[in-house]
């Protein structure tokens, strides 16, 4: 019997994921020694530190371009701008859902056992602080998405896929208010997420079997294997086609690309809107990093059989992202099919294959974040008695009671819309510049037609907030707190200055634009 | 042309000839940031801005003259980069500029002085210098760019400020009316020079003055001739010329100094400077030439014809400064040495048109605003200095000798008689008849409001002279009526010759002798004077009369404004209603139906979003399968 050889860990390399994923422990643990009402405090604190920790160590590693752990995980340029990304957008979300000024309590519920409806549920729904076990299930999803982008293997991405997916399964059920919408929204999740992973798995197994068929010295599912086999392979690849289908329907579902979007409208607008923003801004993030790794690294040779199939998933995200947003009534579900829409966009540059088309995918990805975390910080604001107003018939005339926010909110639609001077204009042009140059036109004049289709609900909200009249219902905006002020200032500026002067983030982001293994 | 243009690099003080555009555009930020905080003082730092600009004019004038190569540029940053257009801030200080300069300082600092008086009572006094300063400024960046980007920035910038202040009183209709009409005339003929420019970076890819002149002989003829025309039409718009000529008479709906300085001294010679500074694309295609002579000559006469028929003393002026700047576009055209003589006479008319219009609106001053020559007489005893201002410069235009005029008008006269062809008879016979017709409606205009009975409406008993804020400018500038052409005659056309060429003396000779067209000019000049003497020292008729058909014709300025109404409004109109037609069923219909489309597909698509897990799941393995068989389709080579 041989000797099982441990791998050697760098563990500067992987101080980033270590930190949270031990913050994470040290939370676990807050919760069970400190008192209740001094947990939200000192979670809080905690976990931002832990951020900034893992931060610190990733901008320390910025250089590193190497492979740990044997194969398992790599650390290189995309590895570490996108972790980078997941914490800064990370921390943005932990501010929102850190707030306790807005809603009495926060915006998660203090007691999930408690029957819905019950008088136990309304006097915690009233009185109590929320959970405060949110702070390290984000952690233990963000460490979850760190691991994910840095996965150079099909196993370990598995494992880091279910590690931040089961933390948000389980945040998306918390919400303070409506909660059956929210357990609803975690539960239909969960059974649909759980039902990619299937895939997912799968695809894995089938992709495994191409490898033992075409490799001399055995199988494997680590990315450089997987490369030579498919570089190398004269054997039949319907195994490798079969399989990579089904690995790319496990990430594309996490990316919310149609037709396995289904899930977003519901999980958006069930889950306490702190979580839906983390969601909208990390996950996507995470999620394009591996579908970014798996196919720039590990099928690149196949590009020729996917690059059509995938277009035509891009193309129809776009459209049923656009189309469906037009008639949405509700705020947050309306952001949901914009997010939808874009991951179209982000497919797009994908698609480039390039190195331009990395770097603007990875550029959009953060810029996207910024904007799409202040829009929920807007969303969070706007509530009456019951919580918060997402009904678009509630937003008529808020123009006129608060144009402070109204007027943050409309830079953030615009900057959705692309138009110029916003982030979202820089980034659109990057990702359909890389496109073009990569000979994927129709890519890009389905993105600017559906473009001009999304920009219409977007401005249907501008107007409704600005040209309506108030009505007796329009709710009222409540004052943020300091830490919900603090990210939507963040998330505003960050989509203004992307929009104004992108060239730093864009030579970041292309002179991190190059995988190992490649 | 074997001759390359070549600029030296400014150094020591004139490096700083920059100043000469900051100072008024500082000054005219300050006022117009300010706003009312700044009313008590604001139009005294208007004056000492323009002021501060002569003296720095005046400076780098002289450091100019002691050098060497007269001609110096200075680049101050990069203002436009593009792919390959590379286009700079930069400053051109050669002789042409130079004498720009100091006539738009110098004149602009007797205006403003005298438009401290004049807007005394005027709540927007400020306002108004602050946009009389950003003339300044642009005016100033226009003669001084160093390519033709700066060029059209300060040309745009004039527009603009001449938009702002003939509309300044924009609750009076007529003058708002007169804004736009100005506004969307200029268009016309600024849509040509942006085009002139863009053949420019076209074909010689560069907007450089150096670059284009060095480049332009070698470019195909008809890509010259197309440039010219279109720099040609720039420049009848900005200077009211045939076609463009509308709405300059207009544009004396706006207080009067800015009729002075913006719409006959300054702005409005713009034209003349272009073509002058692009003296050498225009010499290199004699058809060219003679387009630029055919509009200056047949503009001269109609500013005559008209001029002689029109009551309101801003009109005639007006009227006569488009003449005037005929006799300019047809020395120019004429090419050569006359070149520099179209710039002279530019200078000189500076000084006696301003003078005049400063002298009338004096006489408002005194008047109540009346505006009417026929509802004026016998002035000459209430206003001595303005009368005495007035006929110097009344002297000057009709080209008496030893008036200003008599130096700077005779020899365009003889220039244009010095052509090979039977066209030297065509166009020094209009330059001649011109002479004649100045002098006739000038006199008209003098004996009517100087002389003669009073006709006064009832409410005026005792006009009054200006006060002396307001003559001491007048005064000044009638000096510069009696002597400046003699003065500038000779030692300019000097100076202007390393950028306009030298007077090719000998090479043609006038088919008339020179002396011959000085006395035919003279005795023209004398027998039309004569003749609206006679006819009008006796006063006139206090309304318009019945008369011939070219009076009538010329009342209503040779029906150009119905030609335009008919030939350019009405289609426009018609165009307009039927885009708008186009627009309402055809556009909109097409958008609204796609927006019907799109919505209708997405109320249907949404129903597919039941909210059950069963049917999302189905979806996703529908999809699924979809995506598996594509993968294998295309590997199957079924769509490749």
């Amino acid at each position: 019997m041989t000797d099982l050889k441990l791998p050697t860990l760098d563990y500067a390399a992987l101080a980033p994921i270590l930190i949270l994923f031990g913050a994470s422990l040290l939370g676990v643990l807050v919760e069970a020694f400190l008192p209740r009402a001094r947990r939200h405090p000192v979670q809080l604190v905690l976990s931002l530190l832990a951020v900034v920790a893992a931060l610190v160590m990733v901008v320390l590693n910025a250089d590193n371009r190497l492979v740990t752990a044997a194969t398992a995980i790599a650390i290189d340029g995309p590895a570490l701008f996108l972790q980078g990304a997941i914490l800064v957008l990370a921390g943005i979300s932990l501010l929102l859902i850190g707030e306790r000024a807005v809603q009495r309590g926060g915006a998660f519920v203090a007691h999930a056992a408690v029957t819905v409806g019950s008088p136990e549920d309304a006097r915690q729904a009233e009185k109590e602080g929320g959970l405060t076990e949110v702070y390290p299930l984000t952690l233990f999803a963000v460490s979850g998405m760190l691991l994910f982008v840095a996965a150079n293997d099909l196993l370990t991405m598995f494992i880091a896929l279910e590690a931040f997916s089961l933390p948000l399964y389980l945040l998306c059920a918390l919400a303070r208010r409506r909660r059956l919408l929210s357990q609803e929204a975690a539960l239909k999740y969960f059974l649909l997420g759980s039902y990619a992973s299937a895939f997912f798995l799968f695809g894995m197994a089938l992709v495994y079997g191409f490898t033992v068929g075409a490799g001399d010295q055995g199988g494997g599912v680590d990315f450089l294997t997987i490369r030579d086999a498919v570089g190398n392979s004269s054997a039949s690849s319907i195994l490798l086609l079969a399989g990579l289908a089904l690995l790319a329907i496990g990430l594309l579902f996490k990316i919310a690309a149609a037709p396995f979007h289904v899930w977003t409208p519901d999980v958006y607008q069930g889950a306490p809107t702190p979580i839906t923003g983390f969601m909208a801004a990390c996950t996507k993030v995470a999620a394009f990093g591996g579908l970014l790794r798996v196919l720039y690294v590990a099928f690149f040779g196949a590009s020729w059989d996917f690059k059509p199939v995938l277009g035509v998933v891009a193309v129809l995200t776009m459209l049923v992202g656009a189309v469906l947003a037009v008639t949405q009534t509700d705020i947050k579900r309306l952001l949901a099919y914009s997010s939808v829409a874009n991951a179209g966009y982000l497919l797009v540059g994908v698609l480039a294959l390039s190195r331009d088309g990395l770097s603007s995918t990875m550029f959009y990805l953060v810029a996207y974040g910024f904007s799409v975390l202040a829009a929920f910080g807007v969303v969070t604001l706007v509530r009456d008695a019951d919580g918060e107003a997402t009904h678009l018939s509630r937003w008529a005339g808020l123009g006129r009671r608060s144009p402070l926010y109204a007027g943050l909110f409309t830079f953030v639609l615009l900057a959705f819309a692309g138009i110029p001077l916003t982030s979202g204009f820089t980034s659109k042009f990057a990702v359909f510049g890389a496109a073009l140059d990569a000979g994927q036109s129709y890519l890009v004049i389905a993105g600017v037609l559906t473009s001009m289709i999304l920009a219409f609900p977007y401005l249907r909200v501008v107007v409704m907030m600005w040209l309506s009249e108030p009505g007796e219902s329009t709710p009222s905006v409540s004052l943020p707190g300091g830490l919900t002020a603090a990210a939507l200032m963040i998330g505003v500026a960050a989509t203004l200055v992307l929009g104004v002067v992108p060239t730093p983030l864009l030579d970041l982001a292309n002179g991190a634009a190059e995988f190992v293994g490649r | 042309m074997e001759h390359t243009v070549e600029y030296a690099q400014a150094t020591g003080l004139l490096g700083s000839v920059w100043l000469l555009v900051a100072v008024p555009a500082v000054s005219a930020a300050i006022l117009l940031l300010l706003g009312r905080r700044a009313d008590r003082w604001g139009h005294w730092l208007g004056v000492a801005s323009v002021g501060v600009a002569f003296v720095l004019g005046l400076t780098y004038f002289f450091q100019l003259r002691d050098l060497e190569n007269r001609s110096v540029e200075r680049s101050l940053w990069e203002f436009i980069a593009v792919g390959n257009l590379h286009v700079d801030f930069g400053l051109l200080f050669d002789p042409l500029a130079a004498v720009f300069v100091l006539l738009i300082t110098g004149v602009g600092f007797l205006i403003h002085v005298y438009a401290v008086g004049y807007m005394a009572h005027d709540p927007g006094r400020r306002r108004f210098f602050g946009f009389f300063n950003l003339f300044v400024a642009a005016m100033l960046l226009l003669v001084l760019g160093n390519n033709y980007v700066m060029l059209y920035v300060g040309w745009e910038g004039v527009g603009v400020a001449s938009y702002l202040l003939i509309s300044f009183w924009q609750n009076r209709p007529s003058a708002a009316t007169a804004g736009k009409k100005a506004f969307l005339m200029n268009r016309v003929g600024d849509a040509g020079l942006a085009i002139a420019i863009f053949i420019m970076f076209a074909t010689l890819g560069s907007t450089q003055y150096a670059d284009v002149f060095n480049g332009a002989g070698a470019l195909a003829s008809g890509t010259v001739l197309a440039m010219g025309l279109l720099l040609l039409l720039g420049a009848t718009g900005k200077s009211g010329q045939f076609p463009l000529q509308a709405w300059l008479p207009d544009a004396m709906e706006g207080p009067t100094p800015v009729s002075a300085l913006i719409h006959a001294a300054t702005m409005v010679t713009a034209g003349v400077y272009l073509i002058a500074r692009s003296n050498p694309i225009f010499s290199l295609d004699p058809t060219l030439q003679t387009v630029v002579v055919s509009v200056g000559a047949l503009t001269l006469l109609m500013g005559c014809i008209i001029g002689a028929a029109k009551d309101d003393i801003k009109r005639v002026l007006a009227w006569s400064t488009v003449s005037q700047i005929g006799y300019m576009f047809l020395g120019v055209g004429l090419g050569g040495g006359a070149y520099a003589l179209a710039i002279i006479h530019l200078l000189a008319h500076g000084f006696f048109k301003a003078n005049m219009f400063l002298g009338a609106g004096s006489v408002m001053h005194g008047m109540k605003d009346q505006v009417n020559i026929r509802r004026f007489g016998g002035l000459a005893k209430h206003m001595r200095i303005t009368w005495i201002t007035f006929g110097l410069g009344w002297l000057a235009i009709i080209g008496m000798w030893p008036f200003s005029g008599y130096f700077t008008k005779e020899p365009i006269i003889v220039a244009a008689f010095e052509r090979d062809d039977w066209t030297a008879w065509l166009y020094g016979g209009a330059a001649l008849l011109g002479a004649g017709l100045t002098a006739f409606y000038m006199t008209r205009l003098f004996v009517l409001t100087f002389h003669g009975p009073k006709r006064w409406t009832e409410d005026i008993d005792h006009p009054h002279e200006s006060p002396p804020i307001m003559t001491i400018p007048l005064i000044l500038l009638g000096l510069g009526s009696v002597v400046a052409g003699w003065l500038m005659a000779t030692p300019v056309a000097d100076w202007l010759t390393p950028v306009l060429g030298g007077h090719g003396e000998g090479e043609h000779h006038p088919v008339l002798s020179h002396t011959m067209i000085t006395v035919l000019s003279l005795t023209l000049t004398v027998l039309g004077a004569g003749l609206a003497w006679l006819l009008f020292r006796n006063g006139t008729a206090l309304e318009e009369q019945p008369a011939g058909p070219l009076v009538r014709a010329a009342r209503r300025n040779l029906y150009t404004d119905a030609f335009n109404e008919a030939v350019f409004e009405k289609p426009g109109i018609f165009l307009t209603r039927a885009l708008v037609f186009l627009d309402n069923r055809g556009v909109d219909g097409l958008v609204n139906a796609l927006a019907a489309a799109v919505g209708g597909g997405s109320g249907r698509l949404r129903r597919l979003q039941t909210g059950f897990v069963r049917s999302y799941a189905m979806s996703m393995l529908t999809g699924a399968v979809l995506v598996v068989a594509a993968f294998l389709a295309v590997q199957a080579g079924w769509f490749a």
